[in-house]
């Protein structure tokens, strides 16, 4: 994107709007052109994140590969709102397997095209955290190491959403789940569990690895369009607040994707190879209290007295994210 | 022309001649020689176009099946045992999905204890996963049965699993003729998919389905799986007009004029063949081919004259009894005929004749019970309940056994 000489800020976001923008460098979402892939009418909750994300993701795919586009989903939430017999949300020839598949079923598609000749269909494969970081990761680790011509797409809500919000791998420490109760004297979900997907992804050394979430727009489109300009193994990695699992209002959900950002708590950075080649600069720092403070799935460290204990481990993850990717630059 | 090849060989030919688009590969014995088989051909180039995939596990193998087929490749993989039930829920969901997936199983033993040889545990332990089950008899069979398997699938909408006795089969070098590719091209027009991932028309496969259409969904899976019944036939007779090989869902030894008449499927068959023609009793065999669907209607008129059929099982449902014996006795419900299960060859145990010819002996004599077990050493079962009574902390059951029986090596440590 060219600079702008002039920064606009929205009230108290510092986020430019769309409208603000010359049209050529306005979003996919907010053109008139769109796929609307992920058509209205689905079932997903108010304020879903998920299906924002899931909106933004196939909208750009779809415009990136002029609609030339096959996509798997795992079950999982995003599965379940779009498609109850017998509507379905989706304009895209769009295929359901099981819950730990995506990822294969997107490698045998991505096979199929190829042997068939069909060179310029490309595929996504889409899938909740659950689904990614658990029970799918065999199968994804394996379409990595193969380099199989497909982007992947974890929605991550930190939780079994589709099941009643239990923990999952990548549930954060401290988080209240349905199977990590706040209770006891470490409550919610323990320290020193839960993976990183996007890390063990670039371990893979595959082409492309992203992270991003839905406070983000031109930088999600962006780095869609940026793997589907690519082909082999791609990883992209969405944090999704869940208004129903993390205990927060529908009307916060962009606001606690950019506050997860700003705090640190969820980077967003760019690999290729293995190799982180950028990352998005927190601008307007904010304490991890922030962040946790409008999530009921963290009440239990804002009761009296609160968990400051348990705020600052919190706080040190956050550092040590914004240490590790260069969150921080020099303020300007 | 007929060549001396190993069974697998000959059935990686075969496939190879069904030109398959995508062949999703995970190693296991006694399946491995095909998928080598099949690798080797698309590296060399001489089975193009073709993806083959080295996936990471049989659920990965299933899954990529299930996408390639959907995308409207003929889509082939091979497995047995273990790697059968990794793939369990991916089963279900092909022929959910109506895909019209081939596979071979290459049937081995399921542990624990683990073994590696042959029975239909594996096969058998997935008979109610929507797929069409055929089981090869002999090699010359199993190359038959896999390219009739892919003409029925496509024509069905329907996955088939080619069922082939590991090692026995897999691993035997026999004359096998493989048909020539102008004869598998005649048989088998290229894949033209009904429902497939097409940006130009989009569908959505594999909704989600509540309880106001399920039971309609699943009956019309029912319904696709049971015109096999029908298809088999005339695709069998236009194989035959092709190659001159021959094949049946349900064929027939001997039965006329028999009272008792022994039903089995796979190789063992003909070993029960071999020992009918040595006893002075006539007796006869049937060889079921097509297990799923269950030919219920063929199998009532080959049956009609027997007052006493024993189905000889090479797998068992623990805590039951027989499996296949279930279905027979079904079949012949209203019907006078006694049914025996005799439960034979587990874990890859040879079935000889003498063993078949003295269980038919006990059968003349009305000694045969309703479930027995072919060759069970008695005395070893009696010697491990009695010690496992004798204590509380006894161990694993296949120790002692081994310990028992003296097999080399049990005793070491
Ligand atoms: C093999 C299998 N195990 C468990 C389930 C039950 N299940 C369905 S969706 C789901 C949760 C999905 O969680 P996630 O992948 O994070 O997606 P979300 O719903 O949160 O978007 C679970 C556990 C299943 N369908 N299949
Ligand atoms: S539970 Fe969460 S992820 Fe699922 S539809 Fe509701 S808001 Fe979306
Ligand atoms: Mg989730």
């Amino acid at each position: 994107m060219t600079t702008q000489g002039v920064k606009y800020y929205q009230v108290g976001s510092r986020a430019v709007g769309n409208r603000l923008l010359d049209p050529a460098l306005r979003t996919e979402q907010a053109s008139l052109e769109r796929s609307n892939s992920l058509n209205s009418g689905h079932r997903a909750c108010q304020g879903c994140g998920e299906a924002l994300a899931a909106r933004y993701v196939v909208d750009a795919a779809m415009r990136a590969t002029n609609g030339r586009l096959v996509a798997v989903n795992a079950t999982g939430c995003l599965e379940v709102f779009s498609t109850p017999y017998p509507e379905s949300s989706w304009q895209l020839p769009w295929l359901h397997s099981l819950f730990a598949n995506a990822s294969s079923v997107a490698t045998g598609v991505a096979a199929a095209l190829k042997a068939t000749g069909q060179d310029d269909v490309r595929v996504l494969a889409q899938g909740g955290d659950g689904g990614t970081v658990d029970i799918g990761m065999a199968c994804l680790s394996g379409m990595f190491e193969r380099n199989d011509d497909v982007l992947y797409v974890c929605y991550d809500n930190e939780a079994y959403m589709n099941t009643g919000v239990q923990r999952s791998g990548a549930t954060p420490p401290a988080a209240r789940t349905a199977t990590t109760q706040a209770i006891g004297l470490e409550p919610g979900n323990p320290f020193g569990t839960g993976k990183d997907m996007p890390r063990i992804a670039m371990a893979h050394e595959i082409p492309y690895v992203a992270t991003a979430t839905v406070s983000e727009l031109h930088d999600l489109e962006a780095k869609v369009e940026r793997a589907m300009s690519m082909h082999g193994a791609r990883y992209l990695h969405v944090l999704v607040p869940c208004p129903l699992g993390w205990g927060s209002a529908p009307a916060d959900t962009v606001l606690l994707a950019r506050l997860a950002q700003r705090s640190g708590l969820f980077p967003l950075y760019e690999a290729e190879h293995g190799e982180v080649t950028s990352s998005v600069p927190i601008r307007g720092q904010v304490p991890v209290e922030e962040y946790l403070r409008p999530q009921k799935r963290y009440a239990h460290l804002f009761g009296d007295p609160p968990r400051t204990d348990i705020l600052s481990r919190l706080q040190t993850i956050a550092d040590r994210n914004i240490a590790r990717y260069g969150l921080l630059p020099e303020e300007a | 022309m007929r060549r001396q090849i190993e069974g697998s060989r000959a059935i990686a030919e075969t496939v190879a001649r069904c030109r398959p688009q995508v062949v999703p590969a995970y190693p296991i014995t006694p399946q491995t020689h095909i998928v080598e088989g099949l690798g080797a051909m698309v590296k060399a180039g001489t089975l193009a176009p073709c993806e083959y995939i080295t996936v990471e596990s049989e659920f990965g193998a299933m899954s990529a099946a299930i996408g390639a087929s959907a995308a409207g490749a003929r889509t082939y993989t091979a497995t047995a045992s273990q790697g059968l039930l990794y793939m369990a829920e991916a089963l279900f969901n092909a022929s959910g999905l109506g895909l019209p997936i081939v596979m071979t199983v290459a049937n081995r033993a399921i542990g624990a204890p683990i073994n590696i040889w042959n029975d239909h545990s594996d096969s058998m332990s997935q008979r109610d996963c929507g797929w069409v089950q055929l089981y090869a008899e002999d090699n010359q069979t199993a190359v038959g049965l896999h390219v009739l398997a892919f003409r029925l699938a496509e024509e069905l909408s329907v996955p088939v699993m080619v069922c082939v006795d590991g090692f026995v089969l897999t691993h035997a070098f026999e004359p096998i003729e493989v048909p020539d590719q102008e004869s598998v091209d005649a048989y088998l027009p290229p894949y033209r998919a009904r429902q497939v991932l097409d940006p130009d028309e989009p569908v959505t496969i594999g909704a989600m389905v509540g309880p106001e259409a399920f039971t309609e969904v699943r009956y019309l899976a029912h319904h696709q799986l049971e015109q096999a019944i029908e298809h088999f036939p005339r695709l069998a007779d236009e194989y035959a007009a092709l190659t001159g090989g021959s094949l049946a869902a349900v064929s027939t030894y001997r039965v006329d004029g028999a009272r008792t008449v022994v039903l089995a499927l796979g190789s063992v068959s003909g070993t029960i063949k071999d020992a009918v023609d040595e006893i002075d009793e006539p007796v006869g065999v049937v060889t079921l081919t097509l297990y799923r669907p269950f030919p219920v209607d063929e199998l009532r008129t080959v049956l009609t004259a027997a007052e006493h059929v024993i189905v000889l099982e090479r797998a068992f449902a623990p805590g039951a009894g027989g499996v296949v014996s279930a279905d027979v006795r079904t079949a012949l419900a209203g019907r006078q005929t006694r049914v025996s299960t005799v439960v034979a060859g587990l874990g890859g145990r040879a079935v000889t004749k003498a063993s078949i010819q003295a269980m038919l002996a006990d059968a003349a004599a009305n000694r045969l019970p309703e479930l027995s077990f072919l060759d069970l050493r008695t005395d070893i079962v009696e010697e491990e309940l009695a010690r496992r009574d004798s204590a509380h902390r006894t161990g694993p059951h296949s120790q002692g056994v081994l310990r028992i029986a003296g097999v080399p090596g049990s005793r070491i440590g």
